[in-house]
């Protein structure tokens, strides 16, 4: 598949005339997609990161992707041809899940983990979905919108002081 | 665990080989230390199954597990590892980050486009311009804006200034970390050259907050031609003494040839950048592959490695340090005159002249302290090559002044991947060296 329309997956995957480089695929066919560029020589996943859009819903869209709270960007490298492409992912507020791209990717665990500790987005299939950043027993996923800014619990308050 | 392919060691390379000035470079095959790597080399085990009475001590498969850091004097800051040993040999390495997590991210969201480089010059402390350059770029191109030729030249200046002084500092800390003390005093003394001159010109030794969306903060002081000549002089005539002290010292050899090895094939699924992935022999380099700033206008070469091993990423950086020098030699005979910002009242406030005399300067400063400077909607994604690799700035903005989202892919989070697969095999006395090697810088990595 090259950049922007597939041949044969042009009804799912949706790029902006302007802009070949970004590619929106639904969910259902992320794997896919993601596999189909790779064999097409992007050799390398750059980047994971997901988007909340919960304050932003009327975001410019092309026409035929329903925008979603949540947003996976997939960065992909082509180190032959020197050029990148972003995959965009719509991912609904109900349940924010995806496929991982470990079995793609190997470098993706620690992006994936990244995005899981901060958005809460959950990679099926992934070896070790654990927060990466924040410690083991946080709630809540800071990066989110809703998450409360100021309002963060006190950490080790019931400590005994140091005498 | 299915993917044997990407610890296979078969020398299939999708990329053109013959990219490099130097004409075609092979993979050749490791020398010693080849460990089968497709049992996997990440550790999975949840960071407090080192509290007491979580492991089994009387596990009869001969191998412990030991935790390195995150209060480990080599561990460059607050890395902590959970390693697996059979006796002195590693097996398996997780590397437990997040000690240094500050919410830089979260941070970003709340500053104007304006304050927005203070804040991500904190990120990696060691070449804060290159966190500059990132988020001014990408804010640039989301509002749309061209800069001034001179803007452009002096943050190449002061990006291959701060590469020479990131990798001196890594110098440094690697002779540490291999027992030679004196390279730690020459790294630092040679760096604090650098600084002297970033503090004659932003103000501050680090976190300069100098590249701001619109050029630059200041433009250079009177006389930087030759505070600049002098740097390169030094320089470039001491990295022949650490040749003498380092490259042909056989202790040294012998502590980093075959240690720490990483295969190309490996490096790209595990999404290495910068001086590991080069040091594979793949000739990947953002200023050349991808030119950003003015990149294509000065010679240079992009310097690749062999064997993948700790000396490769060494000589690497080393030999960068000369590129470097080389490019703002150029620089130096290339510098244009003219603005050093772009002229722009909504976006780079007024001189301060002109504020006692004319009431709407007073008004665009006030506005672009305050309120900043709104952003077309858009999203975009951006990356420098950093003295660690790529460093990429996602930047989504909703109309505001401030932005919606700001995603850094740090380098250095992104690289300590491969650390799992560079130790396996090896011994735990050469673990410090490959951490040192892979040029970590913890306030990147956690953010």
């Amino acid at each position: 598949m090259t950049a922007g329309t597939g041949e044969q997956s042009a009804a799912v995957t949706v790029s902006r005339p302007d802009r070949p480089d970004v590619v929106f695929v639904p969910r259902e066919r992320y794997h896919d997609a993601i596999a189909e560029l790779k064999a097409g020589g992007f050799e390398m996943c750059v980047d994971v990161c997901a988007v909340d859009y919960l304050s932003h819903p009327g975001r410019a869209l092309p026409e035929g992707v329903a925008g979603e709270r949540f947003e996976i960007v997939v960065n992909l490298l082509s180190l032959s041809e020197k050029r990148r492409v972003r995959v965009r992912v719509q991912l609904p507020d109900s349940d924010p899940s995806v496929p991982t791209l470990f079995d793609l990717y190997p470098g993706t665990e620690a992006m994936e983990r990244e995005a899981y500790d901060m958005h809460g987005i959950v990679f099926t299939g992934h070896p070790d979905l654990t927060r990466i950043l924040m410690p083991e027993d946080w709630e809540g996923h800071p990066l989110r919108k809703d998450y409360g800014v100021g309002r963060v619990p006190v950490q080790f308050k019931e400590a005994p002081g140091p005498r | 665990m299915s993917d044997d392919r990407f610890y296979s060691r078969a020398p299939r390379r999708p990329w053109s080989p013959s990219e490099t000035s130097e004409g075609s470079q092979e993979l050749l095959p490791a020398a010693r230390g080849t460990v089968a790597h497709s049992v996997g080399s990440v550790l999975r085990l949840p960071e407090g199954a080192l509290d007491s009475g979580q492991i089994d001590v009387e596990r009869d498969d001969e191998t412990m597990i030991i935790n390195m850091g995150p209060q480990h004097p080599s561990t460059h800051g607050v890395l902590r590892l959970m390693l697996e040993l059979e006796g002195e040999t590693v097996l398996r390495t997780k590397p437990v980050v997040g000690y240094l997590h500050t919410g830089m991210e979260k941070t970003g969201e709340e500053l104007t486009y304006v304050q927005g480089a203070t804040n991500v010059t904190r990120m990696d402390y060691l070449s804060p311009l290159h966190n500059e350059l990132v988020f001014s770029l990408a804010t640039e191109a989301l509002l749309g804006v061209t800069l001034p030729a001179r803007a452009t030249w002096v943050r190449m200046l002061m990006c291959e200034l701060n590469r020479v002084s990131s990798h001196l500092m890594w110098m440094a800390t690697n002779g540490m970390d291999l027992g030679s003390t004196s390279m730690m005093i020459y790294g630092f003394r040679e760096r604090e050259l650098v600084l002297e001159f970033f503090e004659k010109t932003t103000g501050v030794r680090m976190n300069h907050n100098f590249i701001r969306p619109g050029g630059v903060a200041a433009d250079l002081p009177d006389g930087w031609e030759d505070d600049v000549e002098i740097i390169c002089d030094t320089v470039s005539e001491r990295t022949y003494e650490y040749d003498e002290l380092l490259t042909g010292q056989p202790i040294f050899r012998e502590r980093t040839e075959a240690v720490g090895n990483i295969s190309a094939e490996v490096a790209v699924a595990m999404s290495a950048t910068g001086p590991i992935l080069r040091s594979t022999g793949v000739p990947w380099d953002l200023r050349r592959a991808m030119p950003y700033l003015a990149y294509d206008q000065v010679e240079f070469d992009v310097i690749v490695g062999t064997y993948g091993d700790n000396f490769d990423r060494y000589s690497i950086r080393l030999n960068e340090i000369r590129e470097s020098i080389r490019i703002i030699r150029q620089i130096l005979e290339k510098m244009p005159t003219g603005d050093y910002r772009v002229q722009d009242a909504k976006v780079t406030p007024p001189p301060r002249r002109r504020i006692d005399e004319s009431m709407e300067a007073l008004i665009h400063h006030f506005k672009v302290f305050t309120e900043g400077f709104r952003v077309p909607e858009g999203e975009v994604y951006v990356a420098v090559e950093s003295p660690r690799g790529e460093l990429g700035c996602y930047l989504v903005s909703d109309g505001t002044s401030k932005p919606y989202r700001m995603h850094i892919r740090g380098p250095s989070f992104v690289n300590l991947q491969s650390l799992p697969v560079m130790l396996r095999g090896g011994l735990i006395a050469d673990a410090v060296a490959v951490i040192s090697s892979v040029d970590p810088v913890m306030g990147e990595v956690d953010r």
